[in-house]
């Protein structure tokens, strides 16, 4: 069975205008049995990349207090942190390097990489995933998915070497059945007409491709800047098939329970999660479902933003789906 | 993202001494779920009551002293925090009359997996008291 745990990317909102601690941020996981803790250091450890024994210290500990466990570190790669040229590849492999070498130190043994670093940039790098015991799972992100040309081509590495520490690691994005209200609201807030909007919705319920329906919206319907950019947001929506996780379980030990917004009777009404848990549980996934709380950017512009509330919200779904019995 | 929480309310003041201002100054958060390298903030434009500021006469400070936005490109070792409150100022000799002023800021950022820059951007009225 999985198990549950939240990303700290969560409570961004909150953590971002100081309203919660990511002590506070635990604490909460922890009190709704998400004891599974996903950092972004370049976001919750200040001073990074100059982590100091002290800052490494004060994580270990405040997960102890709480009962609970580091699951994954999420690394970025800054190849255009130079105006004037890219990263070379060996500053590249380098810079990957240390993410490893911190996420060790911090007691991680999964290091969620960005969809865009190179295959071969991170085939360099598996030695030292071995040397430091930390899995380096690609993020297989929207508008990807699991069999996408680019994907299988970390999987080929991690085939041809053999290495246990080089794979995938699925946000569930990837499979967004229907469109989110979320975004629906706010395109209309921007001006987007109704029947626009209902329009893009049935294309998008159809499975229609994207680049069809923006052309009839921004072509053929003549549609304002907030239809259009509706439209384009289809490009980063699709639906990819549940029923092949179980293909690519030997790939993946984490993933990223991505959701812009729950009901108040904890369902998601766009993700398709009710579809996606009986699969991870069939197949026998037993790592981390990490919250990934993604709906503070297409809401705040209006109200209140009550991240921790959202993310409660998903657990009972998440416990409902594994079988327990729960109330909204 | 966090579009409407960049220019931090309340912060618009003059600098240098009361009787003879020098410019005028207001506090900022980065629009991005995580700390970046000053090298990678490509663009922070700041407009005044509809006017925009010459680029060169804007200075960027969080909390380890004032550089141009053309300085900022090679300050490899410096970072602008998650949610972090710096300090935007602008060279104009008497400052800012007493008042409301509509301020806006568009930062650009150049980050690496995205193949567009990234935009913020924030209106607010903010008075010099």
């Amino acid at each position: 069975m999985f198990k549950r745990g939240v990303s700290l990317y969560s409570f961004q909102e909150e953590l971002f205008l100081r309203q919660m601690t990511v002590e506070d941020c635990i604490a909460f996981a922890a009190s709704i049995g998400a004891n599974g803790i996903e950092l972004l250091p370049e976001q919750n450890l200040p001073g990074f990349p100059n982590i100091t024994d002290r800052q490494i210290g004060e994580w270990k500990d405040l997960l102890a207090k709480y009962g609970a466990v580091g699951t994954c570190y999420d690394m970025f790669l800054d190849t255009k942190r130079r105006k004037d040229r890219l990263m070379t590849d060996d500053e590249q492999v380098e810079s990957i390097i240390r993410d490893l070498k911190l996420a060790s130190q911090l007691g991680f043994k999964n290091m969620r990489v960005l969809i865009f670093v190179r295959p071969d940039i991170l085939e360099r790098c598996i030695p030292f995933a071995e040397q430091y015991d930390v899995h380096m799972g690609v993020e297989v992100h929207a508008p990807w998915y699991l069999d996408h040309p680019w994907i299988l081509r970390t999987v080929d590495v991690a085939d041809r070497t053999g290495t246990q520490h080089l794979g995938l690691l699925p946000d569930m994005g990837i499979f967004m059945k229907h469109y989110p209200p979320e975004f629906r609201d706010r395109f209309m807030r921007q001006g987007a007409r109704q029947e626009i909007v209902d329009f893009i919705i049935d294309q998008h319920e159809q499975k229609v491709m994207a680049e069809y329906t923006i052309y009839e919206v921004a072509v053929k319907m003549q549609g304002n800047k907030a239809e259009i950019s509706m439209a384009e947001t289809l490009r980063h929506a699709p639906y990819a098939n549940p029923k092949r996780l179980k293909d690519f379980l030997p790939y993946f030990k984490h993933i990223q329970a991505k959701f812009y917004g729950m009901t108040p009777d904890s369902r998601d009404p766009s993700i398709a999660y009710d579809d996606v848990i009986p699969e991870l549980i069939a197949c026998g996934f037993d790592g981390y479902l990490s919250s990934e709380y993604e709906g503070n950017r297409w809401i705040q512009d209006v109200e209140d933003v009550d991240s921790r509330e959202q993310v409660r919200r998903q657990h009972v779904m998440f416990r409902r789906l594994a079988g327990e019995t729960v109330e909204a | 993202m966090f579009d409407k929480y960049l220019i931090v309310e309340g912060s618009l003041r003059n600098t240098g001494p009361a009787d003879a201002p020098e410019g005028f100054a207001f506090d900022a958060r980065l629009g991005y779920y995580r700390g970046l390298g000053l090298s990678m903030i490509e663009n922070l434009a700041v407009a005044v009551d509809g006017e925009a500021v010459d680029s060169q006469a804007i200075r960027f400070d969080e909390g380890s002293g004032a550089l141009s936005l053309s300085a900022m490109e090679t300050a490899f070792d410096r970072r602008w925090e998650f949610g972090a409150v710096a300090t935007i100022s602008v060279a104009r000799p008497g400052g800012l009359p007493v008042g409301p002023h509509a301020v806006t800021l568009n930062e650009r950022l150049r980050i690496s997996y995205l193949p567009f820059p990234l935009m913020a951007k924030d209106d607010k009225t903010l008075t010099v008291a």
